[in-house]
């Protein structure tokens, strides 16, 4: 009998302890869900440097005062609108940002513009096109001038010359030849000191929007994925280089262009 | 119970509780890997607003967090306030705060680390836009805007 009662510990109890444990461990942690909109601060820009002005046609102007009303290039603008407008802006051009060899028609094309194909819009900045024969020569052509050029200056040539050859991938990538937005082209937004925050965010989320639903409309139609997906496949494997090749291409189309203008004085009026 | 020693069979009525405690302790292990521990006080009352183009950063530790709201506690005000760590802060304090906590990284992984500004969403732009400066000053420059998620506006597309 004495043996008997030695093998039988109690484990009744047992479920009451983890228990305990695990009631203690979510009262004490939280789920950490930190999400939030991805932004790139501006370097700060010492105080005697001009920034040069960019071409008026090439930036998207947002503002936003303290009573949060939009001014968006000029005009007042209620804030569900925003996105297509930005889109328009982003896409800048009548007829398409790529050549339609394959795919469909419909991609990069101007939802909100009467434009005849083949015209430019002045209120819009100009695409430019990136053509393979073209951008064969410039790769030819520079891996000529890494070759002889002098030993200092051949990782800044080599730079244009990698410039070159993504350009080149993208077009492969893309199976057509597409049109680049100029580098100066950007979408600006100034908010006023008394802007709450829920609009300046709202704001930053619509513009957000707008180029990651033309960049994954993009990538649906060449690659059969969304540019979230590719992003989330590429943020678990580094070293997946096609996947980073076809984000590189769809960002060549579709850069990322949202600046934070310089805040302006507290005393400062603009309208 | 002398019941059942008569008859000289074990009860086959009670059904065994013996892993009862495992299945708790897995549900606990589960717990203890998905969540983190509470590391500080929120001191300010923050509701994030709703966003729907949201960045999950997936290192954590890289993250650090600057809270902006109204003081929980109202002996301290009601107007915004900034929190930093454990305690209200001036916005010029924002980048000593900065260079302090990029030391705690390593070398290599300073310049990856990540400010994520949890703001009220009723907060005026004007504290936001001076903590901006002085993380641009300290060459802070990623930061991720934190908010709650929703649906695409107009998503019918």
């Amino acid at each position: 009998m004495a043996r008997r009662e030695l093998q039988e510990i109690n484990a009744g109890s047992m479920a009451d302890i983890a228990f305990l444990l695990l009631i203690f461990w979510l009262v004490t942690t939280t789920i950490e869900s930190d999400m939030g909109i991805k932004r790139q601060l501006p370097p700060p820009v010492p105080p005697d440097i001009d920034v040069p002005q960019a071409k008026e046609q090439d930036v998207f102007n947002v503002k936003v005062n303290f009573k949060d009303q939009l001014l968006v290039e000029g005009q007042p603008l209620d804030i569900q609108e925003l996105k297509n407008k930005a889109k328009s802006f982003l896409i800048a051009t009548g007829d398409g940002v790529i050549s339609h060899q394959v795919g469909n028609e419909e991609i990069g094309k101007n939802r909100d513009l009467i434009n005849a194909p083949g015209t430019d819009n002045g209120a819009f900045p100009i695409r430019e096109w990136v053509r393979e024969a073209d951008v064969r020569l410039k790769i030819a052509e520079y891996e000529q001038i890494v070759i002889i050029a002098e030993e200092k200056n051949k990782d800044a040539f080599r730079k244009v010359l990698k410039s070159w050859q993504d350009k080149l991938t993208t077009i492969t990538l893309l199976e057509c030849d597409y049109k680049q937005l100029p580098a100066s082209a950007l979408i600006s937004m100034q908010n006023d000191n008394n802007t709450t925050y829920n609009t300046y965010l709202q704001i930053q989320n619509e513009l957000q929007s707008a180029v990651n639903e033309l960049r994954d409309e993009l990538a649906l139609s060449k690659f059969g994925v969304s540019y979230r997906e590719l992003e989330e496949v590429y943020g678990k494997n580094k070293q997946d280089k096609s996947t980073l090749e076809k984000i590189t291409a769809v960002r060549a189309v579709y850069p990322q262009r949202i600046s934070e203008a310089e805040p302006l004085d507290a005393e400062a009026t603009y309208y | 119970m002398s019941k059942f020693k008569k008859g000289g069979k074990r009860p086959t009525g009670a059904i065994s509780t013996a892993s009862l405690p495992d299945i708790v302790f897995m549900l606990l292990f589960f717990f203890m890997v998905a969540t983190v521990l509470r590391t500080e006080d929120e001191k300010v009352q923050v509701t994030r607003p709703e966003a729907s183009e949201l960045y999950k950063i997936e290192k954590k530790h890289l993250i650090r967090y600057i809270n902006i709201g109204t003081p929980m506690d109202n002996r301290y005000g009601t107007e915004p306030v900034i929190q930093l760590n454990d305690q209200f802060s001036q916005a010029s304090e924002v980048q000593d705060w900065i260079l302090k906590e990029r030391q705690t990284l390593s070398e290599a992984e300073q310049s990856k680390m990540w400010v994520s500004l949890k703001v009220d969403q009723e907060t005026k732009m004007g504290i936001v836009t001076s903590v901006k400066q002085e993380l641009r000053q300290a060459s802070a420059l990623k930061v991720l805007y934190s908010a709650t998620s929703r649906a695409r506006t107009g998503s019918e597309e």
